[in-house]
């Protein structure tokens, strides 16, 4: 099979990912939307690998997980945090920051 | 000999020092210090007179040099005295008046507690006055310069709980610092030019310069000279610096300080000989200031500043002179040195005439006078004999010659100076004889239950005596044989002026000038009884008593267009200045207001931005690929 379609699905989830982080307030979708997009840009990585022939990009792909596996457990240990303090998970709930 | 000049300066600079630190413990003794030490200056002067008539003409000038002042690379200032002919003239002059007048303050500031300050203040002027004629470069004349201004700013402003006597301290002082920025870049472009300011260098190297150059070192001497020696424009502030005692006004602002301008000119005299244009303005200021001074003179009550107008018109005559160029010079300081004697005897004389009078200074409240002072009355009358020049006596001898010079000057100029300088003589023998008649003659208008005139005391009437000795002789002795031309003749040349009509001839017209004016003044002030209250007068005579208008006009002129200057600068500044500040400031702020909304606290638009400058990014790489 074409190793371009990877490619054009990895685009796809991409979108997905992306929209989700735009549109969605709750913040665990927000979240998963987040996870989508690393691993849509990991298949992209990897498909390159494959179509240059060599290791890099699986490398890439290795890393983007690790790091993934750590942002997961940061994150989501703010997320609970902030839920049991404003007993919501909207991400729009969180603006105190602003100017 | 060279090295007791040093002591010229020294001794009174000493007498200074100790007056003015010693405190109260010399104010017995204090007053007989100074004029001790005033005298020995005197005694050194004379020494080297004697020492400098020993030697041929053309060995007499002395240099001593003390030390290096400021050396940097080219610039070397030195501190060095030159002590010739005119220097001479000069330290003779201040040391030998400056004695005198300061044995009379003696008698005069005997009541005043801070008698010992204003010895102090004499002896600083003096020190000041004989380091600006004895100093062999510009830069250290400049010290002494300002040293004179000091002084005469303390002593103007002696009395200075008179808020009269601070104010006219304060105007004296400002009025000379518009003179002293001219003299300050006249050194400065002379060193720019000639690399240098002594003296020798720079007058004998105008030859190799440009007239242009020397035109404006010239005129920005005129400048100082006119600060200094209170000429137009610059004369606002000698009729009320009148507030000082009055052995001030005689010595500061009569006999010598006053006179600096008129030796500025001389000493530079090679500068002007090559600048005629410069020379123009300088007669030109002289002829007016001689009208312009005896016009005030004539309508003032107050017997000092009648005589203040008086000296501002006869230096005038001395800068007229100074301006005709050699023909000129020689008779500039001859003027200088009578008027020296005669003017400083009528100060004293009107200082008397004050002491006797509970210190009034209304001629209008004196008359009869001549029988309660007599010493007072012949010796100021002689000192008036010469100053109108009355013919055997002192001005009548350097004052003919001026007129004679102003007329050899020649062409139309040269009449017109010369009628300038008849008419001057004239008025002055108005004025002069107004004030003798108001003052000593006609009936009394004082109250003799109050007032109880009386000579004065010795110390106050001896040193009124030797003035009006030189007031006699001086000028009779200067012309004799034309001693005082060839005494002067090596350091300021000389060249006999030629006028169009025969000086027999211009003798005559000054005598008839001198009788004109004596007998209009008789008319006026000595056939009719004087009123008390001066009568309105004429618009001429109000405009004189209000000084012609030039404290009027300096409002008008400089403080008023001062205050509308600093309006427009002010309303400049608020508007232009700041505007464009806070103009920026404004657009930035409300920039930046616009701006701060992009910071909504919302994390779906902070993504959004993320999203877009990515978008960005990835589209401005495709599109740099792509080309």
């Amino acid at each position: 099979m074409n190793p371009v379609n990877y490619l054009y699905l990895a685009a796809l989830l991409f979108t997905i990912g992306a929209a989700g982080v735009l549109v969605r307030r709750n913040a665990i979708i927000v979240f998963m939307c987040v996870e989508l997009m690393l691993n849509a840009s990991n298949l992209a990585l990897v498909t390159f690998s494959r179509l240059h022939g060599n290791l890099d990009g699986q490398i890439m792909a290795f890393f983007t997980m690790v790091v993934a596996a750590a942002e997961v457990v940061v994150g989501l240990a703010i997320i609970v945090t902030f839920f049991r303090s404003r007993h919501s998970a909207s991400v729009d709930d969180a603006s105190l920051m602003k100017l | 000999m060279e090295s007791l000049i040093g002591l010229l300066v020294g001794a009174p600079l000493l007498g200074a020092a100790v007056l003015l630190c010693g405190g109260r413990r010399l104010d017995r003794t204090g007053h007989w210090l100074g004029t001790l030490l005033a005298a020995a200056s005197f005694v050194v002067g004379l020494l080297l007179f004697a020492d400098m008539l020993g030697k041929d003409t053309e060995q007499r000038a002395m240099h001593q040099h003390l030390f290096s002042w400021i050396p940097v690379a080219d610039f070397q200032a030195d501190v060095g005295f030159q002590l010739d002919q005119l220097s001479m003239t000069f330290v003779l002059l201040i040391s030998g008046v400056g004695t005198l007048i300061h044995v009379y303050s003696i008698g005069y500031m005997e009541h005043d507690e801070r008698r010992r300050r204003f010895f102090g203040y004499l002896n600083l002027f003096l020190a000041a006055m004989l380091l600006l004629v004895l100093a062999d470069n510009y830069l250290l004349l400049y010290v002494g310069w300002e040293g004179v201004g000091l002084a005469s700013y303390l002593l103007i402003g002696f009395w200075q709980h008179k808020p009269s006597a601070a104010t006219a301290a304060k105007k004296a002082f400002l009025v000379n610092r518009v003179g002293d920025v001219g003299l300050s870049i006249a050194i400065m472009l002379m060193f720019t030019t000639f690399g240098t300011f002594a003296f020798e260098p720079v007058l004998e190297s105008t030859g190799e310069t440009s007239e242009g150059k020397l035109t404006a070192i010239g005129l920005m001497l005129l400048l100082a000279a006119c600060g200094k020696s209170a000429q137009v424009p610059l004369q606002s502030w000698l009729g009320d610096a009148m507030e000082g005692p009055t052995p001030v006004s005689a010595l500061i602002h009569a006999a010598t300080m006053v006179t600096a301008g008129v030796y500025l000119i001389t000493r530079s005299g090679e500068i002007f000989n090559a600048a005629p244009d410069a020379q123009l303005v300088v007669v030109t200021v002289g002829a007016v200031t001689l009208l312009f001074g005896a016009i005030v003179g004539c309508a003032k009550d107050d017997i000092k500043k009648a005589l203040a107008g008086s000296t501002m018109s006869q230096i005038g005559y001395m800068m007229l002179a100074a301006g005709l160029g050699p023909i000129g010079y020689a008779f500039a300081i001859m003027h200088l040195v009578t008027h020296g004697f005669f003017k400083a005897g009528l100060f004293l004389g009107a200082g008397s005439v004050m002491h006797g009078m509970n210190d009034e200074v209304d001629m209008r409240k004196y008359g009869g006078l001549r029988k309660h002072m007599p010493v007072t009355f012949v010796t100021f009358g002689l000192g008036y004999l010469a100053i109108i020049g009355f013919p055997g006596l002192s001005g009548f001898f350097s004052k003919d010659q001026i007129i004679e010079a102003a007329f050899a000057k020649g062409g139309t100029q040269g009449w017109i100076l010369g009628t300038c300088a008849l008419l001057g003589a004239a008025i002055t023998a108005y004025y002069m004889t107004r004030v003798m008649l108001l003052t000593f003659f006609g009936e009394k208008r004082w109250d003799p239950a109050e007032t109880h005139p009386h000579e004065s005391p010795r110390t106050m009437t001896i040193p009124m005596i030797v003035l009006a000795f030189g007031s006699v002789f001086a000028g009779g002795y200067f012309k004799l044989n034309e001693n005082f031309v060839h005494w002067l003749e090596p350091v300021t040349e000389f060249e006999h002026g030629h006028p169009p009509m025969s000086a027999a001839t211009v003798t005559a017209a000054t005598v008839v000038a001198l009788l004109i004016g004596v007998t209009g003044a008789w008319f006026q002030y000595g056939r009719r009884p004087v009123p008390v209250v001066a009568p309105r007068g004429s618009l001429l005579t109000r405009a004189a008593r209000r000084d012609l208008l030039q404290d009027d006009l300096n409002h008008v002129v400089l403080v008023k267009g001062g205050e509308h200057l600093t309006r427009g600068l002010v309303y400049l500044d608020h508007k232009l200045v700041d505007g464009v500040v806070n103009g920026t400031a404004a657009s930035f702020g409300g920039l930046s207001g616009r701006v701060r909304r992009v910071q909504n606290g919302f994390v779906r638009s902070y993504a959004v931005s993320m999203f877009g400058g990515a978008a960005v990014l990835v589209a401005a790489t495709l599109l740099m690929r792509a080309v």
